[in-house]
């Protein structure tokens, strides 16, 4: 009944070729999108924006951008964490105003950039980055990469713990985003309005999924995939590897820089790079990815709404309804996500995205399965 | 009109509207985490001083008090969560017991007008009111300590640090950066030679750090550290025989969690402190028949008078004064947030008035003002006795260099006034 594409004609390549073919799908899909830049920003309040959309947003991109490397072009990255805090300090540095020093003397200071091109800049400097540490992919496989990518979040973390430069020489060493706008909307600082906020990550996760979505189905994401698949039958059909795998690293860092420093601006506003960027942040990336689905754009956001909106709904439902104590539901969290992980890797190893797939099959057959 | 629909939204999934009539502190606790040692006793300790007051005089000035838990494990994202989801139940002060999580809350509270109070942790140049109007650290902050551990050693030794060598092991992190400054300007005023020692979190592996103690030989090492780093690092200091009486933790470095694991070779390990130690205090007899006979004591009632139960007893008793200040200032019982932060720039805590709450010589007397916001800076030393197991207060409150503190709170608190366009308060 539904997802049928009977009646549902392409007349031309590009209606054939479209990210969701079929018409329901379709409607659906821009359904959604309304809802999210129209509806949603008329009604949300602080508590929705700063718990529960901000991170579900911010950390799809991270999702999206670590399912690019790990889903779509099979190098294992533990380093989110690391990438995520150049994002963030790139951010930081270039909304204060980078200062370049040479011999103990100022030699100029760039003017501040607008809190947009900031982010960006975040991303392109964390593309540049991630290509650096993306080289010994080259060479290296599978566990020893991941090692490798680790090696880079623990070096990353104490670069922007040691060196001063980046956190503007403050004595405790964390960076405060100040209060930055667009066209006067407030985007960054403790007074902006719930709906700048959650619409200023909107448009960077919409586009980041599309552009991801349209890369990931062209040429560059057919090499990625083959190059997943197996590296010699790619070579050997001729898929660079060298090029097919800095560009996964750079895309992929590009989206997860931006996740960093919209992590740093929008939603925390004040960082420590240890606490916030350790290993911790690369594994939970790295488990959205594995629950939501490997090599889905869907996936990626799957995962992020689980591994956000679970525990604070176990939290509300714990604490708020039933009135256990805020330690045994803290517990209980951590028992049940591991549980629910744990059965998620053995009933449907595929991920959610895999789930999704099934039900949309099933439901085109519905309600006559013969 | 727009926010209707998610306000009701909220409530139907918080299931917990704002109740008026109570005075509502929320308590941002970690009892899970890393730092969960910690944390728990701050925790029971700040619960149970409200329990009581309501058990025992009907809460303060008539209305009942409600603390409302959350737990953030030490973690700031989730520490925003648990800020924004009782902002609304009109919370009087918010005391997150996280340096990062601090950071995150003082231009939050300010745009909310909620004061915050971080009891000697947090941005210390937030004693500088002029500049964080709704931030507080009364009444003594990491600089304070900083000082105030360098006079108790000036006092040791006759007047005179000059030639000596102290180290610094701290927590890398914003928490343990913090005295780094003040250490240096009074190296170079007392003429002691100063040396950094990072240790990262969580802290488990020091051995370097020791070793290279060992080598170096200082005369004293203070530590600034937070959970697992503490027993660990006073476990290495008792492996290289390092003379525990030259060993001197802040605050955060000196509670039972921290000593007890070393055994005897913790004997006479030093701590600073703001407050009294022990229960040999009045109070604790009305908490005893209050709340623990009552069965009403928070989490499992084990940890009453140990350091950090008594220092979130001590961090309630202020914000309950604060209370009563805001109550008489504004003539009214159910006090807001924005009276509260009155209330609490205008408190004053004397020797009688403590005596009159049970807790006599418990803390220092100290002011606050507009411009004040940290208090007197008075700090005190205690020293671990492994034989019976107790903390004991072996110095005075004795006041810090603020020659040396006032500048170096200037100069930050200028800095963060400059980049977020802020102009005096006072």
């Amino acid at each position: 009944m539904f997802y049928r594409e009977a009646g549902d004609f392409s007349s031309t390549y590009a209606e054939d070729q479209q990210t969701f073919p079929i018409k329901f799908d379709r409607y659906r899909y821009y359904l959604v999108l309304f809802i999210a830049i129209v509806v949603v920003p008329f009604v949300i309040n602080d508590y929705w924006v700063n718990s529960l959309l901000l991170p579900f947003l911010i950390y799809a991109i991270a999702a999206i951008g670590l399912n690019i490397l790990v889903g779509y072009c099979g190098q294992v990255s533990l380093g989110t964490g690391g990438f995520m805090a150049v994002g963030a300090y790139t951010c930081y540095k270039f909304m204060t105003g980078v200062d370049i020093w040479w011999g103990g003397e100022l030699l100029f200071r760039l003017p501040e950039f607008n809190i947009f091109f900031s982010v960006i800049m975040g991303g392109v400097m964390t593309a540049v980055v991630g290509v650096l540490f993306g080289l010994p992919s080259l060479r290296i496989k599978g566990f020893y990469l991941a090692v490798a990518t680790l090696a880079a979040q623990f070096f990353l973390v104490w670069m922007f713990n040691r060196i001063s430069w980046f956190y503007n020489y403050s004595a405790s060493g964390q960076i405060n985003a100040p209060e930055r706008d667009i066209m006067g909307v407030l985007l960054t600082g403790p007074s902006v309005q719930p709906w700048a906020a959650y619409l200023f990550c909107l448009f960077f996760t919409i586009t980041c999924a599309v552009i991801a979505r349209n890369m990931t189905r062209g040429a560059s994401g057919r090499k990625w995939m083959a190059i997943r698949d197996m590296d010699i039958a790619a070579e050997i059909i001729g898929v660079n590897p060298l090029k097919a795998k800095l560009t996964a690293f750079a895309v992929s860092s590009f989206f997860i820089g931006i996740s960093g420093a919209l992590f740093f601006s929008v939603y925390l506003g004040a960082v420590e790079v240890g606490e916030v960027f350790g290993i911790q942040k690369s594994f939970l990336v790295l488990f959205m990815i594995i629950i939501g689905g490997l090599g889905s754009i869907f996936g990626s956001f799957a995962g992020a709404a689980f591994l956000v909106l679970l525990p604070v709904a176990l939290k509300v439902v714990g604490v708020d309804w039933l009135g256990w104590p805020t330690d045994i539901v803290a517990h209980l969290q951590l028992v049940i996500v591991g549980g629910l992980i744990i059965i998620f890797l053995i009933a449907e190893p595929h991920g959610i995205a895999q789930l999704w797939r099934v039900a949309k099959e099933k439901l085109r057959l519905w309600p006559f399965p013969h | 009109m727009k926010y209707k629909l998610g306000t009701m939204a909220v409530a139907g999934l918080m299931a917990a509207s704002p109740v008026m009539a109570d005075l509502v502190f929320p308590s941002l606790s970690y009892r899970t985490g890393p730092y969960a040692a910690g944390g728990i006793p701050f925790a029971d300790g700040y619960a149970d001083y409200f329990a009581m007051l309501n058990a025992r005089d009907g809460g303060i000035g008539g209305v009942m008090t409600k603390v409302i838990e959350c737990e953030t494990g030490y973690n700031t994202e989730k520490g925003v969560e648990c800020y924004e989801s009782t902002k609304g139940e009109g919370s009087l002060v918010y005391q997150p017991l996280s340096t990062g999580i601090t950071y995150q809350l003082i231009p939050k509270t300010t745009a909310d007008n909620i004061p915050m109070h971080t009891m000697g942790y947090g941005r210390t140049s937030a004693a500088n009111g002029d500049v964080f109007s709704h931030t507080f650290n009364y009444p003594a902050n990491y600089w304070n300590g900083a000082s105030g551990a360098i006079n108790y050693l000036l006092n040791e030794n006759g007047g005179s640090l000059d030639g000596k060598k102290i180290a610094l092991v701290y927590h890398n992190s914003a928490y343990g950066k913090e005295p780094i400054r003040t250490l240096q300007e009074l190296s170079a005023k007392h003429g002691f030679e100063f040396k950094e020692v990072p240790v990262d979190h969580p802290g488990q592996e020091q051995k370097s750090q020791w070793l290279q103690i060992r080598r170096d030989k200082p005369d004293y090492v203070i530590m600034y550290g937070w959970g697992v780093m503490n027993q660990v690092a006073v476990q290495e200091a008792a492996n290289i025989r390092f003379p525990m009486e030259n060993f001197i933790g802040i605050w955060w470095s000196g509670s039972e969690n921290d000593v007890l694991a070393a055994g005897d070779a913790a004997n006479g390990y030093k701590a600073l402190t703001f407050h009294g130690v022990g229960s040999d205090f009045p109070v604790f007899d009305d908490i005893k028949t209050h709340v623990v006979d009552a069965g009403n004591a928070a989490g499992a009632g084990d940890q009453i008078g140990t350091v950090l139960y008594n220092r979130g007893l001590y961090a309630a008793m202020l914000a309950a004064e604060a209370v009563k200040t805001a109550q008489a200032i504004h003539g009214v019982a159910d006090i807001t947030p924005a009276q509260m932060r009155d209330g609490m720039e205008a408190l004053e805590i004397t020797e009688e008035k403590m005596a009159a709450l049970g807790l006599p010589n418990f803390g220092p007397s100290f002011n606050v003002s507009c411009a004040n916001h940290g208090g007197d800076g008075l700090v005190g030393v205690t020293q671990w006795d492994a034989s019976t197991k107790t903390w004991s207060l072996v110095s005075d409150f004795a006041p810090t260099d603020m020659d040396v503190i006032g500048p170096l709170i200037a100069e930050d608190s200028a800095a963060y006034a400059a980049e977020n366009n802020i102009e005096g308060n006072c």
